[in-house]
């Protein structure tokens, strides 16, 4: 029986192979010889109508929707290293929308519900788990900016709810520290439901291969040096490792060099890129089923399926364009999670790793046209990992249609000129 | 973790060190700016792959604000002339 009856071809569409149990069956019985390449590795053209600069989930995600919502797919996604290997492999897999302001909250309810349906939509396995995520409060100003924040959040259907000490040791029973002989015991809890963790990898070859279907071509180790103006002030194309490519409209969606690459244009951002470190302990049998966040100590973690615990804490002092892990950093975190979890102090810590993020003054994401007409910036994203599937559908939006999506229309460019910020730490370790 | 060379107490750890923000343009008289220099000033810093000049403050030493130059990439902390922009 041919696949091909199986699958939705329709005349744009590149045949994509369907993965099921009855694929993997057919498969394994050919001893697994026979799976298509997730995407084609075409030659680079020298023009396009849309290229798309990074190939992590913001970049990718936009070039999904892009194809599958506007039908838009003369695009190229172009990236310096491996597909997927930047910052969409570089955090810690949390997707939650306990946000604190009237504009971003709506934002990441989208993308959450996005992200659960995502398994189905591009037919891969995201292994998303809807575990619940528990902040572990010690102090009363804390607790009461949560409580402001659930009030906020049942406006726009996101779920947050104050729990007891003692509902917060249920939950979590490997929760022995904090009591009260502590110098800060814990006075509560907030359960935001809707949290999760899921696939970092599944999220961009899931998007790279449902793209790459509808048309939009990928090219990795293409390193874009510089954008390219035209005379009348708009962008005109880029300059890569591998020659000049032209197309009326550019998105940047880089991460932490979003201004090396816009300063080749002279337009200036107001980002500065910093870096932010996670690691994880070796794996243990399962011992919490919920992300634990203390924002009062500067930690969370979540365990893996692999049964790793999965740990972050707070970003370094300074600029950096490292991608490595402070000793002192690394020490706080971990010293601040042995205050209430004093038994992980057995355990061993395997791998570290750090990501750079561009950061705006008010912390909140730019996604907009910049004074340099056709030139796109997704930037400015502190935990952007679970905004991937409503900023790429936003941005295609913005970037298709010529109008800012509703959803991410406050996240503007010219905000700054009004000084109209939206202050949002709403990451999990900012205190 | 850096060794940061404050003018008094020479080198001393980071920890001891609170970072003060990359060192941006210097402050416009606001009865003279326009807007857009004045947002300009408040919302805009240098944001280079390599040496920036910063702030720190030896909050748990000798308490002096001081800049410094710092590449960051590398993190080396270079001696160089501050030079004001």
């Amino acid at each position: 029986m041919s696949l091909t009856l199986l699958f939705r071809l329709s005349s744009k569409e590149i045949y994509m192979q369907k993965y099921s149990l009855f694929s993997l069956a057919r498969n394994a019985l050919t001893g697994h010889k026979n799976w298509q390449k997730a995407w084609r590795s075409p030659p680079l053209r020298d023009e396009y109508e849309i290229i798309i600069i990074g190939a992590g989930g913001h970049g990718l995600a936009t070039a999904y929707y892009l194809a599958k919502e506007f039908g838009i797919t003369n695009v190229a996604v172009l990236e310096r290293g491996w597909l997927g290997g930047g910052n969409v492999a570089r955090n810690t897999v949390t997707v939650r929308s306990n946000y604190l302001r009237d504009q971003s909250i709506p934002f990441y309810v989208k993308s959450v519900n996005l992200y659960e349906g995502l398994t189905k939509d591009l037919n891969f396995n995201m292994m998303h788990s809807k575990r619940t995520m528990v902040d572990v409060v010690l102090n009363y100003p804390k607790m009461r900016d949560l409580r402001r924040r659930q009030l906020t959040m049942d406006i726009y259907g996101s779920t947050y709810k104050q729990i007891t000490v003692d509902q917060v040791r249920k939950i979590i029973p490997a929760l022995t520290g904090g009591g009260p002989e502590s110098r800060l015991p814990i006075i509560g809890g907030m359960v935001h439901k809707d949290a999760g963790v899921n696939r970092h990898d599944a999220v961009a070859w899931g998007y790279a291969r449902a793209a790459d279907a509808l048309g939009v071509e990928m090219h990795q180790q293409t390193a874009v040096t510089s954008l390219l103006r035209a005379n009348n002030g708009g962008i005109k194309g880029v300059e890569t490792v591998k020659g000049t490519v032209k197309a009326k409209k550019v998105i940047v969606a880089v991460s932490g060099h979003t201004t090396s690459l816009t300063e080749t244009v002279g337009l200036r951002l107001p980002l500065r890129t910093m870096n932010l470190t996670a690691f994880v302990s070796e794996p243990i049998k399962p011992i919490v089923d919920v992300i634990v966040n203390c924002s009062d100590l500067g930690f969370y973690f979540s365990q893996s399926d692999k049964g790793e615990l999965v740990i972050g804490g707070a970003p370094d002092s300074g600029q950096s364009f490292r991608r490595d892990i402070k000793q002192h950093i690394f020490e706080d975190t971990v010293g601040a999670m042995l205050e209430l979890f004093p038994a992980f102090k057995k355990l061993k810590l395997l791998r570290q790793w750090g990501g750079h993020l561009d950061i705006a003054p008010d912390a909140s994401p730019i996604m907009d046209e910049t004074s340099v007409s056709g030139l796109y910036v997704t930037a400015g994203w502190w935990g952007g990992y679970k905004a991937i599937p409503a900023g790429g559908l936003t941005m295609a939006h913005h970037v298709a249609t010529n109008s800012p999506h509703s959803l991410m229309q406050a996240f503007s460019y010219n905000r700054f000129k009004n000084l109209d910020y939206i202050l949002e730490t709403g990451t999990t370790t900012a205190r | 973790m850096l060794l940061i060379k404050c003018p008094f107490c020479k080198n001393r750890n980071e920890t001891e060190f609170v970072y003060g923000g990359p060192v941006g343009a210097n402050r416009p008289d606001p009865t003279r700016a326009s807007d857009e220099e004045w947002v300009d000033f408040l919302t805009m810093v240098p944001n280079p792959t390599g040496p920036v000049h910063e702030r720190w403050w030896h909050a748990r030493g000798c308490g002096e604000w001081f800049i410094i130059c710092r590449d960051t990439v590398t993190h080396e902390i270079l001696e160089t002339p501050i030079e004001k922009s």
